[in-house]
Parts: C-alpha cells; structure tokens; sequence
C-alpha cells in the first residue's frame, strides 16, 4: 500500500479517538468526554478542535501520534519514514508480539514512535513523534532503529531533528538490547550536533526512564508541555526509597522548569508558532568566523 | 574465608570435610595421604562441575558478593601511581563513583568506576554505588580531561542502577546520564569498559559507551534487576530467579547477542576467591584492548564506537514494494 493512502486512512481512523478514563460512566462511547483533572464534560468533538486540551482547565490529553503531526505541520507536507520494520523477539517472550499486533491495529504505527519529514511553516525538518498509546511508548529495537535513522536523515541533509517523547522508558522484553537503544540514539544525535544542526526535545506525558535518561535530554532546547510527568525513575519507586512524602508537583514539567532542567515549556496551542520561530532563528547567523 | 553461596555448599563441605581430615592424619598415628589425595580428586570434580554449570541466577549471588573486588581494589592491583581526583565542579563530590589518574604498564590513564562498600558503613557512604547527578557530571569531567591530554579512559561498571531519589531527580538525574551517553559518543580518545559486577540499567551505561566492552564472567548486564522484572512481568518478585534466565543478563548472554566485546573468566568460584589472580586477568584484558586501540586515529575511534551501538538492535525488514 502507498504511504500517502496509508497516511490518510490512518488519520481518518485517529479522528475522535479519546482515551477516556471513565469510560463505563459516560454515556455512548466517544460522544462525550470527562476532564480527568477538573471533572468537567465535554463533546468530544469540541475537545478536539481545542487541540485536545481541556477548555476549562488546560489540562493536556494525550495525543496519538498522527494528531500531533496534523497540528504540528504543515498540511500534506508529511511524508513517513521506515514503516517497513517489524518487531522481532529476540528475548523470546511469550506473547509479546501479539500484544504488539494488537497495539500496531489499535494506532495504526508499526511501533511507538513515527518518524518522517514533513516541514513546518514552510521550514523542512525531521520528526519523531512517540506515541504512548502503543506499549506505553517504550523503547525496543524498532523505535531506537526508528530514531537513529531518521536523525541520520536529518544529518545527512542537514535538517533540524525534532522529536515529541512520550514514554514509560525500555522495553523490558527486548531487556539489554532495549537498554542499548539509549545508546545507539545519543551517538546519532552526537554526530547530529556535531555537523552544527538543531535539535529540540518536546517532551509530552509520560516522558520517564531510558527514554528521559538519553534522546529526551538531549536538545539543544529541552522543552515540555505543560503538566508533563518527566523523570528518570518513578514516583513509586523513590517513595520507597526515601521514605518521604514527595511534594505534589514532583517530577511535572513544572517542577523541571524550576529546578533549572528545562528551557520552556510551551502551551500546546502555540507549540507549532514557537517551534517554527526557534526553528527559524537557527538558521545559519550572521558571524563568519569559522 | 568468605561466606559461600548457596549453589557452592556441596563445594563448601567437601572442603571442610577433608581440612578436619588432615588435622586429624596429623595427630593420628597411620597414613592417610592417599585417602586424602582421592578426597581432593574428588573435590576438584566437583567444583569443575558446579562452577562450570552456573545458572545465571547463581551469577547474580556471585555479582552481588559482598566480597566481590570492587574498582578501588582494581586501582590498587592493576595501576601505579593512582591519585584520585574529586568533584563534578558545580554541586560536590558524589563517593558513588571514584575516577582519577593512574599508570598502566607506564602509559598514563584515566580511570573511572562505579565504588560500592564492602562493609555496611562504606555502603553508607558509598550510597551502595548507585550515584547521583553529581557523580556522573564528575565522570564526565575526568573524561573530557581525559581527552585534553590525550590519555586512554577505562571504566569500571558496578552499579545496582543510577539512583532514584528526590535530590537525584532535582538535580537532572536523566540529563547527566544522556550527557554521558553523547559525550562518550564523541570522546577523542580509546574508552575501555568492564563490568565488573552489576551492570544495572542507564546507571551503568553512563560509563558504558566505549570502544571495547568486557564483562567478568559472573557479572550482569541488564536493563532492569531480575527482581524489578519479576514483578513487573508475574507481579512477584519472588520469581527473580526466573527473570534473571528470561531477561539474558550474564555474560555470556550478551556475548551471544554481540553487545560485548569478550568475557574476562573468573577464578573458580568468583572474583572474591582471589583478587590477585583476577586482577592479573583483568590486566592482560586491558593490555590487549589497549594495544588494539592506541594505534587508532581521533577519527577512526569515533567512528568505532558510533559502528559498534549503531548496529545493536533486533528486527525485521520488510521489503518495501
């Protein structure tokens, strides 16, 4: 099947998609949809055309990856990369390509992450854009191979990378292998850099584990949206640990920012505006020293 | 003598048994030399057959030994000239890792590892080598000093995981590793890194991204502590031995998938049976490494290390019509 007509049977079948957490209280399916934040409800339909974010109190749904790329570029400038790679099991995990089958129906993706290049008001970059709705958004050997060739993409036609992280972290079942993924992505943006080109992070919810701890952090502007759990381990797990009560906006965007670990954090209304500003303000400066 | 690992008993007695035998031929009055000599026949027919038989959950027991040599006694038995240097330069200095500047074989290094405590205080102090921000941003410096002045780095990995705690994640915990992963991508110079002993998930590989990987025989590598993903996948971390087969995370796992470059044996029994001949091991390890790397250019060593993790992943390609 060609990409394009792939492209728009995947869009028309993200179209309305919400995941809803309450699902047995609302009435038919995906008409309605309740703020898991403030609790307000809504017509799907509305959420939708506000980007996906609560109009009464901003809280940011997840996206599926497909409806980040049609509000982040321009229209019919996408074009997707590598869809022709599947999923191995080289641990040998009982079912687990299955439930990858099953995440690859639901979203349409091949794995967790879709990569392309498409421009942005008129500026071509490369994109990755994870999508936490297959897998959590972890990280096996599709999506680092994913990543790394679409950055070696935009090094080698020296392009901007940019990547949108929504992630639980590696993929336990492809274990070490997962683990080095983190790895083979941080070489690529390496050389990437190396060749003078931009790269921003935007990191989205979830954004945690190996995924934070290598690509994720790695811009040359780490941004976020607003609200975003990002952190290299969980909240769970180091409450166990410290044995203390962790204050409530720990591990948001929010508190990244004022701990210094983040650059901006953008409001997804304005996200493809600022992105194509800072895309643009990157293009080669005036100096000429060498 | 060290505490002995369950899988070792029989081992363990047998020892034991003929020791109190030779006391007693001592102050007896018959020969018992031939008995004794077929006991130790014996002896070493079964420490053939249970330390070349080892499941990997018996590895982890013998990566997680307490005695197990740690880096610092790796400085002491394999380089000269060690002066340990301190401090990531902008928070302080995390004891979790120790680096510094040393001789091997009259060539000057930099070595870097992941230090665990041997006795409950050291561990304290040591926070059980799972380091902070600081500890890394510290690797980091005495890397990039490194390079400066054109000396080999060796690191040393054992380590349960980076931490996870409050100040950790306060403090960019995610962004001093991946700083390490692309920093070390780009590091002019030959990096050489052992597993020592646990190699636990993005902790451990914020030292790993190097020309020549080694495992020492018992030693793991792993994404995540067979415990973690026993609970994760059967929702009981009782099934950690189960986990440790599942999850490949020994050696000679990672051997087979191509990710490490070779295995450095142990002595029978592990490392902590005798540090001096597993030091000698270590060092004939790195001698080699070392000569297949120093004659490499700035270039070709980038580019060796961006070959050796661009080609790690499983997967199928589909051919594209």
């Amino acid at each position: 099947m060609a990409i394009r007509s792939l492209l728009s049977i995947n869009k028309k079948k993200q179209k309305g998609v919400i995941v809803d957490r309450n699902k047995e209280n609302s009435f038919p399916a995906d008409l309605m949809t309740k703020c898991p934040e403030c609790k307000k409800i809504y017509l799907t339909k509305e959420l939708d055309n506000n980007l996906k974010v609560c109009p009464n109190c901003d809280h940011h749904y997840k996206m599926t990856a497909w409806e980040r790329v049609s509000i982040l570029l321009d229209e019919g400038t996408f074009e997707s990369f590598d869809e022709n790679l599947r999923t191995s099991n080289p641990l040998k995990f009982p079912s687990y390509l299955d439930k990858i089958e099953i995440d690859s129906h639901k979203t349409g993706l091949n794995e967790a992450v879709l990569t392309g290049k498409g421009s942005i008001k008129g500026t071509e970059v490369v994109v990755a854009i994870m999508d936490s709705h297959f897998r959590m958004g972890s990280m096996g050997s599709v999506v680092g191979e994913k990543i790394t060739r679409a950055i070696e993409k935009a090094t080698e036609n020296g392009l901007p990378f940019l990547i949108f992280t929504a992630s639980g972290g590696a993929r336990m079942q492809e274990g070490v292998i997962s683990l080095m993924q983190m790895a083979k992505t941080s070489v690529a943006l390496k050389r990437h850099s190396d060749h003078g080109l931009l790269f921003i992070s935007i990191m989205t919810h979830p954004t945690t584990g190996g995924v934070s701890a290598s690509f994720a952090s790695l811009g040359d502007l780490n941004i976020a949206e607003p609200q975003a759990l990002i952190g290299f381990a969980g909240r769970r797990v180091i409450e166990q640990t410290v044995r203390e009560k962790l204050p409530e906006d720990f591990q948001t965007a929010e508190f990244l920012l004022a701990h210094g670990q983040l650059d901006a954090i953008f409001h997804r209304k304005e996200m493809r505006d600022k992105l194509a500003t800072i895309v643009k303000l990157h293009h080669k400066g005036g100096v000429s020293n060498v | 003598m060290s505490k002995s690992l369950d899988f070792e008993e029989p081992v363990v007695k047998l020892r034991e048994k003929i020791g109190e035998l030779k006391e007693i031929a001592k102050s007896a009055e018959v020969d018992m030399s031939s008995e004794i000599e077929t006991l130790e026949t014996r002896l070493k027919q079964l420490e053939e057959k249970i330390y070349n038989n080892m499941e990997p959950w018996d590895r982890v027991q013998v990566a997680r030994h307490a005695q197990r040599p740690t880096t610092s006694d790796y400085i002491n038995e394999i380089f000269s000239d060690f002066i340990e240097l301190h401090g990531d330069r902008s928070f302080g200095d995390d004891e979790a890792i120790i680096g510094g500047i040393a001789s091997f074989e009259g060539q000057p290094i930099t070595i870097i590892g992941h230090q665990r405590g041997k006795t409950t205080k050291e561990n304290i102090r040591r926070n059980f080598g799972m380091p902070h921000p600081e500890g890394y941003r510290k690797a980091l410096r005495l890397m990039k000093q490194a390079e400066k002045f054109k000396r080999p780095i060796i690191c040393f990995i054992d380590t349960k995981g980076a931490y996870p705690g409050k100040a950790a994640e306060e403090r960019g915990q995610s962004e001093a590793i991946a700083k390490n992963l692309f920093e070390m991508a780009g590091l002019k110079v030959p990096v050489i890194s052992v597993v020592i002993g646990e190699g636990g998930s993005g902790g451990a590989l914020a030292l790993g991204v190097a020309n020549k990987i080694y495992m020492l025989e018992n030693s793991t590598y792993s994404v995540i502590s067979p415990e973690g993903a026993a609970s994760i996948l059967w929702k009981d971390a009782s099934l950690a031995k189960q986990a440790a087969e599942a999850m490949k995370i020994t050696a000679f796992d990672l051997k087979e998938m191509g990710i490490i470059d070779g295995i450095v044996i142990e002595v029978a029994g592990g490392a902590h049976r005798d540090v001096q001949a597993q030091a000698l091991e270590l060092k004939n390890c790195l001698n080699n490494a070392l000569s297949e790397l120093c004659p490499l250019s700035e270039t070709e060593l980038i580019e060796d290390r961006y070959d050796k993790f661009r080609k790690i992943g499983e997967f199928i390609e589909e051919e594209v019509n």
